[in-house]
């Protein structure tokens, strides 16, 4: 009985963040942000040579055979440092294909993610809900029809698509993928439309029912939408108390005021059991434990609430300074802005978790 | 992370359930009442000669001799629980005089109190606060002057629980009026039967007296009633308030109570529908049900750093203030879901529960503030969780 991180865990989160703290300073995520891809690549590139495309891959498919609680930390790390990465996305296509591809499926394309020569978009949140009408069938291995929040496509070569039966396809980018890119409060992350019309199109073809390895890729990514708002929380927290503890008015540092002060411990004591929720929620995935799907979705809606109250409330105990862009802070509670929304937001989850439950 | 446990801890499991089932008749019921009670007293009794109560504490004293394994004494919780048997007392006198005394009582005082509190026989309650030393504790004022080889004692506490039924109180004084306030203070214990002490019964918003004023006038107490030495007493009683707010926020009683909450929305109809089939009601119970996993997994974390002798760091720091702050939410949901038949309390029709859910938001109410409150643990996190500078002390007024 042990409930906490192994040493292992430890320096691998600790060898991401040194990584990010050199090569993605918030300056060069600005420079990302408007627009600079080669920088990206480059971070891209770092990551990977950390090992972060085979983390979840089996070993039997050349990869390093982690679990979700290994993906989860290295996600928090990402979203400490608002770092844009695919890393997500490439997550839930690992997900995905081993739950809905045959053996050779997920061998030939699992051993392309982790080599680096296949990187995976992800279009799925027609699967959550449709908006618009919304949504992609295949017919005779064509897609046709629109998703409307692709994640990660544009330095993608494959899109990972569940149709509106939840069954998966992957299709290569450069076949007549159309792709219209959002503007989003959030710079950091990579969101587009994207339309098919006839676009020819692989099915996995596993044995799984329709709609299971869609699920399994969502729970993935909330999950780790999850650890990204806990990591992005964390340091706006350390940010709003390092503030505090420098920032004079009255003559005194304005952390020595009760009312900052109760602001930062609210901060910490909100934060503190969610860490737990993650860890506990994806270690309960990774052991098929009976209640993981529901702790994912109290994970996902848990974050999604805290995360807010943190990214209003460092803001606030940044002052005016927290509102401006020369400090930053807003990458960080724009971050958090569209973790909430992303694959569902928290009234949606957490009705996902009554039904769960049996009470919806 | 590995939240299995291991063939030796499970058997242990299977021991404890095979021995609970197989005496279960022995356990008193609620028509067993008051502390006293011939049949509690016996089922107390039962429980430490079988390791299930007062496990850890030394034979010589009257405790079962067990080492100290923190698994072992959650699975004996968690057995409990999950049979709904009365578990061994965890009175105040066991809770906070007994590691103190073990701390640092002297071998008689040890000998003398230890065997009869464990046991149900003595009980105690604590006087800490007064009137002027809520939050400000270690200003408080009560005195215990030297006359002979007493100390006579003067003032007034409050907020002193069982103090009607207690036989002992231990009790903070101030005994050397020049020192700086937290070093004139003495730990002394002493028998409520003294002359000059008297108790009034403080009724609460709940309209129950839960608490107590105790009055002391020229009350006598022999020098060596002392815990510890003369003016240290602060730091006596330091070391069991750290021990009262752990036990303030249990995370599985939050468990409990959302399980029941739940129980509830699922009983309760308003126009025929369900309270659990409507949606807004329904989104926060998913809600708390969130930071009840949240609190579970908290203590999960803070059980491994104890097990391994690591200090929890922030994740013991919070428990208090976010533990009672969710159960408090937790009763305002179950009385909100009930609506008008939430306002019923007391001897009357309809009531749901026997009115607990009232009873609880409102003592859950008491909690938040008792035991150092949600703003001086704000204080506690921020200063030593976050090492924020504390606040200057004013100029005198």
């Amino acid at each position: 009985m042990e409930f906490g991180l192994s040493d292992d865990q430890r320096m691998f989160q600790d060898s991401i963040k040194g990584y990010l703290d050199s090569a993605a300073p918030l300056d060069t995520v600005r420079e990302i942000a408007d627009g600079d891809s080669a920088k990206g690549q480059s971070i891209a590139g770092g990551l990977a040579e950390l090992g972060l495309d085979q983390v979840l891959i089996p070993e039997r498919h050349g990869g390093l055979g982690l679990g979700l609680l290994d993906a989860a930390l290295i996600q928090e790390a990402l979203g400490a440092a608002v770092a844009p990465a695919g890393f997500l996305s490439t997550a839930m296509a690992v997900a995905g294909i081993e739950s809905a591809g045959t053996d050779a499926e997920q061998s030939e394309w699992l051993s392309k993610v982790g080599s680096g020569d296949v990187r995976f978009g992800i279009a799925i949140s027609e699967h959550i809900g449709a908006r618009e009408g919304a949504g992609v069938t295949a017919t005779d291995g064509a897609l046709t029809g629109k998703a409307l929040f692709a994640m990660d496509t544009q330095d993608a070569t494959h899109v990972l698509v569940a149709d509106t039966d939840g069954r998966l396809h992957i299709a290569a980018m450069a076949d007549g993928v159309e792709r219209i890119p959002h503007a989003t409060i959030d710079r950091t992350r990579d969101l587009a439309e994207l339309k098919f019309s006839s676009v020819k199109a692989v099915a996995l073809t596993g044995e799984n029912e329709p709609g299971l390895a869609a699920d399994r890729m969502v729970q993935t990514g909330r999950l780790l939408m999850a650890a990204d708002s806990l990591g992005a929380a964390q340091t706006m927290l350390d940010k709003a108390v390092e503030y505090a503890k420098e920032r004079k008015q009255f003559n005194r540092v304005i952390g020595s005021f009760q009312s900052v002060k109760h602001l930062c411990a609210e901060m910490a004591a909100h934060l503190e059991p969610a860490r737990a929720l993650v860890w506990h929620a994806a270690h309960a995935v990774d052991e098929n434990m009976d209640e993981a799907a529901l702790m994912v979705c109290l994970a996902k809606s848990h974050l999604a609430e805290i995360g807010t109250f943190i990214a209003r409330t460092s803001t606030e105990v940044h002052g005016g300074m927290g509102f401006t862009d020369l400090v930053g802070l807003h990458y960080w509670f724009k971050r958090i802005g569209a973790n909430r929304q992303l694959l569902g937001s928290p009234e949606r989850v957490r009705e996902e978790a009554a039904r769960l439950q049996g009470w919806a | 992370m590995d939240l299995s446990l291991s063939p030796e801890y499970e058997s242990f499991r299977d021991e404890i359930a095979t021995l609970l089932a197989d005496n279960k008749d022995k356990a008193p019921t609620q028509n067993d009442r008051g502390m006293k009670n011939q049949k509690r007293l016996d089922w107390q009794k039962w429980l430490i000669e079988h390791g299930l109560a007062a496990r850890t504490i030394p034979q010589e004293y009257g405790g079962y001799g067990a080492e100290p394994d923190i698994l072992k004494s959650r699975i004996i919780a968690e057995e409990f629980a999950r049979t709904g048997l009365p578990k061994g007392i965890a009175n105040q006198g066991v809770s906070m005089l007994v590691p103190t005394l073990l701390e640092l009582g002297t071998e008689e005082q040890k000998q003398a109190y230890i065997r009869p509190t464990l046991h149900g026989e003595m009980i105690w309650c604590q006087g800490y606060s007064e009137p002027g030393a809520g939050s400000d504790l270690a200003s408080l004022a009560t005195k215990g002057e030297i006359d002979g080889n007493d100390y006579v004692i003067n003032g007034q506490k409050i907020w002193t629980s069982t103090a009607k039924q207690a036989d002992m109180i231990f009790c903070l004084v101030r005994t050397e009026p020049d020192a700086k306030k937290h070093h004139g203070i003495s730990y002394l214990i002493f028998s409520m039967d003294t002359p000059g002490i008297e108790v009034r019964p403080l009724v609460d918003m709940t309209m129950n007296a839960n608490f107590n004023e105790v009055f002391f006038t020229d009350v006598r107490v022999p020098r060596d009633q002392i815990v510890g030495e003369p003016g240290k007493g602060w730091q006596v009683a330091n070391a069991t308030l750290t021990h009262e707010r752990g036990m303030l926020g249990d995370p599985n009683a939050a468990k409990t109570r959302l399980l029941a909450i739940a129980e509830l929305m699922q009983k309760e109809t308003i126009n025929g529908e369900r309270l659990i089939d409507n949606p807004v009601f329904r989104d926060r119970l998913i809600a708390l049900q969130a930071r009840v996993y949240a609190m579970q997994a908290n203590g999960l974390r803070v059980m491994s750093n104890r097990i391994k002798g690591e200090s929890a760091g922030m994740a013991g720091l919070i428990i208090k203030l976010q533990g009672c702050e969710l159960n408090h939410e937790l009763a305002r949901l179950a009385i909100d879901a009930m609506g008008e038949f939430g306002l019923l309390y007391g001897d009357t029709p309809y009531l749901r529960d026997f009115g607990a859910w009232q009873a609880k938001y409102m003592y859950d109410l008491g909690l938040i503030i008792g035991g150092g409150t949600a703003q001086i643990q704000k204080n506690i996190i921020s200063e030593r969780g976050l090492g924020m500078p504390r606040e200057p002390r004013p100029a005198a007024v």
